[in-house]
């Protein structure tokens, strides 16, 4: 034990040039014999937590499998009213953030620590434009009565407020970013620039919600209108005339969704299709919330990076989070055509 | 020896002062604590009050069945005891009890480590598990729950108790589970000792492992499942109402995928106390090592091939049913290579019917009968008949109560004197032993019986011939009862004034007997000799610190001679 201490010890003292020595030790908890074991035991721990994850998603998995064998023209049909382009948006979105992220971990290696800030900064982008883009998809159906299977009340003709969805969707990113500028301009003003710096950064990070969401409804605006697939023409634009729960004149809007299906929401073929939005809300929902966790665990370590902890001997913190930012990834390669390229 | 600076009564003696109980002091240094001791002796308080809980329930539930009519409870209200007693005994208690209290203070000592890889992670275990238990009691308080622990759909979906609280408070539990799996699975591939390879390794720590592998593969799935059971309730998701067109046969595939691998998390480390209490007070090298470890990683992978046993009458197809009534019948096999082996090690050992011992005996009985009991019921066309049943009640009685808790038992007063440096009256910890084992067999052997006549489980009142049975029953539930608050008194009052106990009274081989009782904060003041595995030649008694020593061989370096960082005294 006290070799493998004395070992790790010089080497700390080769690869440092300029004084750090006490930087050293201080990430090493006691109860390991060295940054080697502690590197070892965590790296192990992150690939069991994903191991964890993995199983706690297949359980959707398995739901969606046995309904989708159960009812498998029901999910083709369900399928097109999810939006192909913003899924595929999302998709690369989010494979841009796995590069930034592997990106990252290598310059935390090198020991490149504005590289690494930088790459976070631009992997939380990227997190943040997926849930705004997300809240775009998400207020779109349920402007048009999509909810879960108990709540499902789509019949065809009739829209809701999308806006207000997006608008609700919207206050708590709106109240971070505008906490997170708060409290940079806190720190710059008294004299904290580590942390000025980290909150300015994290609040550009979480603006990318804002991105977004512009993307989306800008998409919307170009695309929509064009009929594609069952996204109501210009619903977003479309004033709040029609209320949610408003539940006459089928007629009037018919014309606008040339292929989408006019349904009474109490037949059997809208009780299934609530079940598969129960499933799809679910299965996004769940990782959106892993995006989340995500976006807080990549703040902590920019914030590290930031403050200078990484070293070439103590780059773990990247790597872990590195690792579980893979693995959210990985989930919605599965969810994307598994939800939106079945039709 | 002659060569050690340190002397033994300092290594091996008992510590009055220098141990991790009295390393700091005050309420804060014990609920923000990293150590892995305090954190396993905060479990061992936690889970002995949800136990008694529990076992309220069970009491309040025998009293109840002792005539077929009502006495005081109503029908709702029986069926609001008996979930709170599965619930609680099952989430709060069981699961967590061994590995929270006895495996969180004696894994990393076994290790002659310091302490877990993540001692952060475990404090937050222990809260989650504080937190889960809380809303369970919230469950109880508000509303109450009368689904069985089991919350099958579609009946937890319409009830008006309050399924969502008790659900909630099962996911965050099975979150503090798979922590401590994942805890410990990581201590146990990292942090070994140079020499102890994976085959030089204490069984108990094989049994955790295994016991880990469990929590961490299967939990993450009683977890998504509650999640959609939550949802189910609060947001209307349908996916497991029929009425919505859901299916409530696939929440029994996924709550059973869990439950029944969970059954394993809770006997195989009763499995692996066993190991060690047995080879300990028989003083003889576990009998085919290799197969016990083995079969606990067989135990823990055949787990999660068998979970639709529990379904052969919720209408399967006829042959998956086939197949998992064969999977069923093959988990049998490593659970006897243990019981076989067990016997083998006390064949000509030098048995000594320590209180440990004793209960590691009444395990081996009880533990017979309720493996052997399980055939039956894997059996496709009995399990059609006992279904439901009283005799289901009675098999899992035996195998939870009777052998998890029971090993649970033998491992308290086995590790007892090392947690708390103090041995108790071993009179009365053998008479406690003896009316538990008593009252337990008077619960359950005559359910047994009423179940195989047909007496359904879950039944605030039966038919008058069943009357003998259940008042067996309850008597011996009360016997059992009060054999548990013995022992309780036992282990409590020797914290007073029993006798003060070196670091290895047992003459045990395994590392955490080679430090002071109770153990130093760090676990070991020098790192300890790794020897041989189960040799009980290898310590022997020393008149000077009243307890075993290690035998270091010569050409050693033995603990605390090489550079000495602080002088002796």
């Amino acid at each position: 034990m006290a070799t493998a201490e004395a070992a790790s010890a010089s080497e700390g003292h080769g690869s440092d040039g300029h004084g750090h020595d006490h930087d050293h030790g201080q990430f090493i908890a006691h109860h390991f014999t060295g940054p080697r074991q502690q590197y070892d035991s965590c790296k192990l721990g992150i690939w069991l937590f994903l191991v964890t994850e993995v199983l706690f998603f297949s359980g959707l998995f398995v739901a969606y499998t046995i309904y989708r064998y159960h009812h498998p023209e029901v999910f083709e049909e369900a399928s097109k009213f999810l939006d192909t382009r913003l899924g595929a948006l999302n998709t690369i979105v989010l494979l841009f953030s796995s590069l930034t992220m592997a990106w990252a971990v290598r310059a935390a290696q090198l020991e490149q620590r504005a590289v690494t800030t930088r790459s976070v900064l631009i992997t939380i982008f990227c997190a943040t434009v997926f849930l705004g883009v997300k809240a775009v998809e998400y207020s779109h159906k349920w402007g048009l009565g999509i909810f879960v299977a108990y709540f499902f009340k789509y019949d065809g003709a009739h829209h809701g407020d999308t806006n207000s969805y997006l608008t609700t969707l919207s206050i708590v990113p709106g109240i971070c970013v505008v906490v997170c500028a708060a409290l940079a301009g806190i720190g710059m003003a008294t004299g904290k620039p580590l942390s000025g710096k980290f909150w300015g950064a994290l609040a550009l990070g979480l603006g990318g919600y804002f991105a977004g969401v512009g993307l989306g409804v800008g998409y919307e605006a170009v695309f929509a209108s064009e009929g594609e697939s069952h996204a109501e023409a210009g619903d977003h634009a479309a004033p709040a005339e029609h209320a949610e729960g408003d539940a006459h004149t089928e007629a009037e809007h018919e014309h606008e969704s040339t292929e989408a299906l006019v349904m009474d929401p109490s037949s059997d073929e809208a009780r299934n299709l609530g079940l598969f939005f129960s499933i799809y809300y679910f299965m996004t929902g769940l990782h959106a919330f892993h995006i989340i966790a995500g976006v807080i665990a990549l703040a902590w370590i920019m914030n590290r990076s930031i403050q200078g902890h990484f070293r070439a001997d103590y780059f773990g913190p990247v790597d872990y989070v590195g690792l579980y930012w893979h693995l959210v990834d990985l989930i919605w390669i599965y969810l994307f055509p598994l939800l939106y390229l079945i039709g | 020896m002659g060569t050690a600076t340190v002397d033994n009564r300092r290594l091996y003696g008992h510590a009055p002062e220098n141990n991790y109980l009295k390393h700091t002091r005050g309420i804060a240094s014990w609920m923000f604590t990293l150590d892995h001791k305090r954190i396993g002796v905060m479990y061992l308080v936690g889970v002995t009050v949800t136990f008694l809980l529990g076992g309220f329930f069970a009491l309040v539930l025998r009293s109840e069945l002792f005539t077929p009519n009502k006495m005081f409870l109503t029908e709702a209200q029986y069926n609001q005891a008996f979930t709170l007693h599965g619930a609680i005994m099952v989430f709060a208690f069981i699961i967590p009890a061994i590995p929270g209290s006895i495996g969180n203070f004696v894994l990393p000592v076994m290790l002659g480590a310091k302490d877990v890889a993540f001692p952060r992670l475990n404090l937050s275990s222990f809260y989650l598990w504080v937190i889960g238990t809380f809303f369970l009691l919230v469950a109880m308080i508000a509303g109450g729950l009368d689904t069985g622990w089991t919350f099958y759909t579609p009946y937890s979906i319409q009830t008006p108790t309050n399924v969502v609280a008790a659900t909630f408070g099962a996911f965050i539990l099975g979150f503090s589970s798979i922590f401590t799996g994942l805890n410990f699975i990581v201590t146990i591939n990292t942090m070994r000792p140079p020499g102890m390879t994976w085959f030089k390794m204490p069984l108990f720590l094989w049994g955790m492992y295994s016991t880990s592998i469990i929590q961490v593969l299967a939990t993450p799935v009683l977890g998504i499942t509650l999640l959609l059971l939550i949802a189910e309730k609060l947001l209307g998701l349908g996916i497991f109402n029929p009425a919505q067109g859901g299916d409530p046969v696939l929440f029994q595939h996924f709550f059973w995928f869990y439950s029944h691998p969970a059954v394993y998390i809770m006997i195989l480390p009763g499995m692996a106390i066993i190991s060690e209490v047995i080879s300990t007070h028989s003083h003889k090298k576990v009998f085919g090592y290799t197969f016990v470890a083995l079969s606990s990683v067989a135990i823990a992978l055949l787990s999660f091939l068998v979970w639709g046993h529990h379904m052969f009458t919720s209408g399967q197809s006829s042959i998956s049913i086939v197949i998992f009534s064969a999977l069923t019948f093959s988990v049998a096999i490593p659970s006897a290579v243990k019981v076989y082996n067990w016997l083998a090690t006390m064949f000509r050992g030098e048995v000594v019917l320590t209180t440990p011992m004793c209960f590691a005996l009444a395990f081996l009985f009880l533990f017979g009968i309720g493996g052997l009991t399980g055939l039956f019921l894997g059996t496709l066309s009995t399990d059609v008949h006992l279904h439901d049943t009283y005799f289901v009640v009675a098999h899992f009685h035996y195998v939870m109560m009777g052998s998890t808790a029971v090993a649970f038992f033998a491992g308290v007063f086995h590790w007892w004197p090392k947690m708390f440096g103090r041995m108790y009256n071993e009179t009365m910890g053998r008479i406690t032993c003896l009316i538990v084992f008593v009252g337990f067999n008077l619960a359950f052997l005559p359910q047994f019986v009423m179940g195989s006549r047909g007496m359904p489980r879950r039944y605030a009142r039966y038919d008058e011939v069943f009357q003998i049975w259940h008042q067996l029953s309850t008597i011996g539930a009360l016997v059992l009862g009060l054999g548990i608050l013995l022992g309780i008194v036992v282990l409590v009052r020797s914290l007073f004034n029993g006798k003060r106990v070196s670091g290895n009274p047992w003459g045990a081989s395994t590392l955490e007997w080679q430090t002071t009782s109770p153990p130093h904060f760090h676990n070991f003041e020098f790192d300890p000799y790794v020897g041989g595995l189960y040799d009980y030649k290898g310590v022997k008694y020393d008149e000077s610190v009243e307890g075993y020593v290690p035998i270091i061989p010569p050409g050693v370096a033995a603990p605390g001679s090489a550079p000495v960082p602080q002088t002796a005294h």
